[in-house]
C-alpha cells in the first residue's frame, strides 16, 4: 500500500473515533444532542459557548465524556500492548488477557481495594501484570524456548491461578459493594470511570505508547526470531524485556481503570496487519487508533443494549471477538498457527 | 573482509561446543564450515557474526575484534542466514528483504524517506534473480526461492561478511548448484555450514572440519577431504576422484553395508 494510501486509512480511522466518541456521549437513558455535548465540552475548556442546561452539563462532563475517553485510551492501550506481545513472542495468540497479564494485574489491583488503598492501585495492577508476565514466560521456557502453544497453556494457568486468587480475596474480605466492584474487575468494565481514569490510562497509553512507537523499526525485526533480530544489530535480549515490561506497565495502568478487558489485544492487530501490512510503523498508530473506536463502541453497546442494565464490557468485547477470532483462525494459513 | 579466529573457545552449561579454534580466512573467500552434527559449526558461525560471545579467544574483521563493536555495527559489517528461518507474520518478499535495511536505518523510528532502501531492496533481489517474485508471499515460495530471498535479504544488509548455516538443507539439487552458485559470484567474504562434502569441495575456496568442537583439519578441499580425515571424523568408507571438469576432490562413499559396518 502506498503512503497516501495508508494515511487516508489512519486518517479516516481518527475522524471515525472523534466522531464516534461524541456520538458515544449522546447516547443513554438522558437524550443529549451532539451540539449540547461540544457546547459542554467547550465551556469546560473556556472557549465561550452557546449555554448548557446545567444537569445535561453535568451528564457530559462528569459521567459519558470521562467513561468514553477512558473506553477508547483503554482500547488503544491494549491493542498496543496485544501488538507488541505478538511480535515479541512470535505468538499469533500472544495478548495481555491471553498471557495473564491482565488477570495477574487484578490480583494486584483487587489486593489494594480490599486493603482500602486505592492510592497504590495503578501501581499494585503493575506489579501484578508483570509477575504474571514473567511467571507465564518462565514456566513455558523448556530447553532456552518458548513456543506459542506452551505460552497460551502457561498463560492460561497463569490466568486461572490469578482467578481464583482474586476470587479468593474477595470471599475472605469483600464486603456489600464491593462484590460488584470487584466483578466488574474480572469481567472488565469503565462504568466507574472518573477523570482521574482518563488521567491515568491517558499518561500510559501517552508515555508508553511513545516508547513503543520509537521501537517500532526494532520490532519489525522479530519477524524471523532472535537469531534474525540479532543479526540485523537488535540488542535481542535489552529490547525483549523492555518492550514487555512496558507492555506490563501499560496493561497495569488499563487494568487499573478497566479491569481486564478481553480480545480486544487479540483480534485488532491481525484485522488492522490486512490493511496496514506488517510493518511496525504503520501498524503501531493505526492499531492504537482501531483499538480506542473498537472499544468506544463495545462500551457504548455494554450500557445500551440492556438498558437499564448494564454489562460489563468484557463480555461485549467476548462475544464480538470470539466469533472474529475463529474467523481469523479459518482465514489464516495454518502454519502461523501452528 | 578478512576474518580472524584467535583460539575460541565456548562452554555452555559446562559442556564444551568449541575448543581453541583457529583460522585466517582471507576477504574474498569462500569457506565450508564442515563437521557432523553437533561439531559446534552453528554455534561457531554466532560467535563469527557475534550473537554469541566467545568464553575465551576473539574473533576480528580485518583487525577490528568484533566483540569491540556494537551491535549495530556488526550487523552492518556481518549478515548471518539462519537455517530454516521462518516469519511468525504474512510478509511479502519485498517485506522481507528490506529488513536487511534495518541496519542502516536511523535509530529511533527509522527513516521515513525509505526510497533508498527500497531501491537497495530491489537491487539485492535483481542479483539472486528474485526480483519478480517481489510482491509474493513469503509463505508461497517454494524452499529454494525463500533461501534466496534470505540471500537477498543479507546482500541488502551491505555486509563484507556473509554467514551462512546450511543453506542448501532441503533444497533439491538444482536448487543447491543455483544458491551456490550464487554465493561464489557476491563480491563477499563468505563463510558457510555445510553437510555435502561434495558440494564444499566444489563451491569453496577452502575448509574448516570440525569434530566434537575441536578444529581437527583445515585448508583447501584438496588437503581436508583425504579419505583418512573423512574416515577419522565421519566413520565412513570412501574413494577421492577428480571432477572431469572442474578438478576438485569427488568424494565416492563406500556403502556401510559392504563393509559389514566397520
Amino acid at each position: 500500500m502506498t503512503r497516501s494510501r495508508y494515511l487516508g486509512w489512519l486518517l479516516a480511522a481518527t475522524i471515525t473515533l472523534i466522531l464516534g466518541c461524541g456520538v458515544a456521549v449522546t447516547i443513554g437513558p438522558a437524550a443529549v444532542s451532539l451540539g449540547q455535548v461540544m457546547s459542554s465540552i467547550g465551556a469546560h475548556l473556556g472557549v465561550a459557548t452557546e449555554p448548557v442546561p446545567l444537569l445535561i452539563d453535568s451528564i457530559v462532563w462528569q459521567l459519558r465524556l470521562p467513561r468514553v475517553l477512558t473506553a477508547a485510551l483503554v482500547g488503544a492501550g491494549l491493542a498496543l500492548s496485544g501488538a507488541v506481545m505478538q511480535s515479541v513472542t512470535r505468538n499469533p495468540l500472544a495478548d495481555p488477557y491471553l498471557l495473564g497479564l491482565s488477570s495477574g494485574a487484578s490480583v494486584g489491583a483487587v489486593c489494594v481495594v480490599i486493603l482500602g488503598i486505592g492510592f497504590f492501585l495503578p501501581a499494585a495492577a503493575f506489579a501484578g501484570a508483570l509477575l504474571a508476565l514473567v511467571a507465564t514466560l518462565s514456566i513455558a521456557k523448556v530447553g532456552g524456548t518458548i513456543t506459542p502453544v506452551r505460552a497460551v497453556l502457561a498463560g492460561l494457568a497463569i490466568a486461572q491461578l490469578a482467578g481464583a486468587l482474586t476470587s479468593f480475596i474477595i470471599f475472605w474480605a469483600a464486603k456489600g459493594d464491593s462484590y460488584r466492584e470487584i466483578l466488574n474487575w474480572l469481567l472488565g468494565s469503565v462504568a466507574g470511570a472518573t477523570w482521574q481514569s482518563v488521567a491515568i490510562a491517558a499518561t500510559a497509553v501517552a508515555v508508553v505508547g511513545t516508547g513503543i512507537l520509537l521501537s517500532a523499526t526494532r520490532l519489525d525485526a522479530f519477524a524471523f526470531g532472535d537469531t534474525s533480530a540479532a543479526s540485523l544489530g537488535i540488542n535481542v535480549n535489552r529490547t525483549r524485556w523492555a518492550l514487555l515490561g512496558s507492555v506490563a506497565l501499560l496493561t497495569g495502568a488499563m487494568v487499573a481503570v478497566s479491569g481486564s478487558i478481553g480480545f480486544v489485544g487479540l483480534i485488532l492487530p491481525h484485522l488492522v496487519r490486512g490493511v496496514s501490512g506488517p510493518g511496525h510503523r504503520r501498524l503501531l498508530p493505526l492499531v492504537a487508533v482501531c483499538g480506542a473506536l473498537f472499544l468506544v463502541i463495545a462500551d457504548t453497546l455494554a450500557r445500551t443494549v440492556f438498558d437499564p442494565r448494564e454489562l460489563p464490557v468484557g463480555i461485549i468485547t467476548a462475544f464480538i471477538g470470539v466469533p472474529v477470532f475463529i474467523l481469523l483462525i479459518k482465514r489464516k494459513k495454518s502454519h502461523l498457527w501452528a | 573482509m578478512g576474518v580472524d579466529l584467535d583460539q575460541l573457545s565456548f562452554t555452555i552449561d559446562d559442556t564444551i561446543i568449541l575448543r581453541d579454534v583457529s583460522a585466517s580466512l582471507p576477504t574474498g573467500s569462500v569457506t565450508g564450515l564442515l563437521g557432523p552434527n553437533g561439531a559446534g559449526k552453528s554455534t561457531l558461525l554466532r560467535l563469527i557474526a557475534g550473537i554469541d560471545k566467545a568464553d575465551t579467544g576473539a574473533v576480528s574483521l580485518d583487525g577490528t575484534s568484533v566483540g569491540s563493536l556494537p551491535r549495530r555495527e556488526a550487523a552492518r559489517r556481518i549478515a548471518l542466514l539462519e537455517q530454516n528461518a521462518a516469519p511468525s507474520v504474512e510478509l511479502t518478499v519485498l517485506d522481507v528483504v528490506l529488513l536487511g535495511r534495518i541496519p542502516h536505518r536511523t535509530k529511533l523510528m527509522g527513516s521515513f524517506g525509505g526510497d533508498d532502501d527500497r531501491a537497495v531492496a530491489f537491487s539485492a533481489l535483481e542479483a539472486v534473480g528474485a526480483a519478480p517474485l517481489a510482491d509474493r508471499y513469503w509463505q508461497t515460495l517454494s524452499g529454494g526461492q525463500q533461501q534466496r530471498v534470505q540471500i537477498a535479504r543479507a546482500m541488502a544488509q551491505q555486509p563484507s561478511l556473509l554467514l551462512l548455516d546450511e543453506p542448501t538443507n532441503h533444497l533439491d539439487v538444482s536448487a543447491q548448484l543455483a544458491l551456490l552458485g550464487q554465493v561464489r559470484e557476491l563480491t563477499v567474504t563468505a563463510i558457510m555450514a555445510l553437510h555435502d562434502l561434495n558440494l564444499a569441495a566444489a563451491y569453496c575456496d577452502q575448509l574448516l572440519l570440525l569434530d566434537g568442537g575441536r578444529l581437527v583439519a583445515s585448508g583447501t578441499p584438496e588437503e581436508v577431504l583425504t579419505p583418512e580425515i573423512i574416515g577419522e571424523v565421519y566413520g565412513v568408507d570412501c574413494f577421492i576422484v577428480q571432477h572431469p571438469r572442474g578438478g576438485h576432490p569427488v568424494i565416492v562413499y563406500s556403502a556401510a553395508t559392504s563393509k559389514g559396518n566397520s
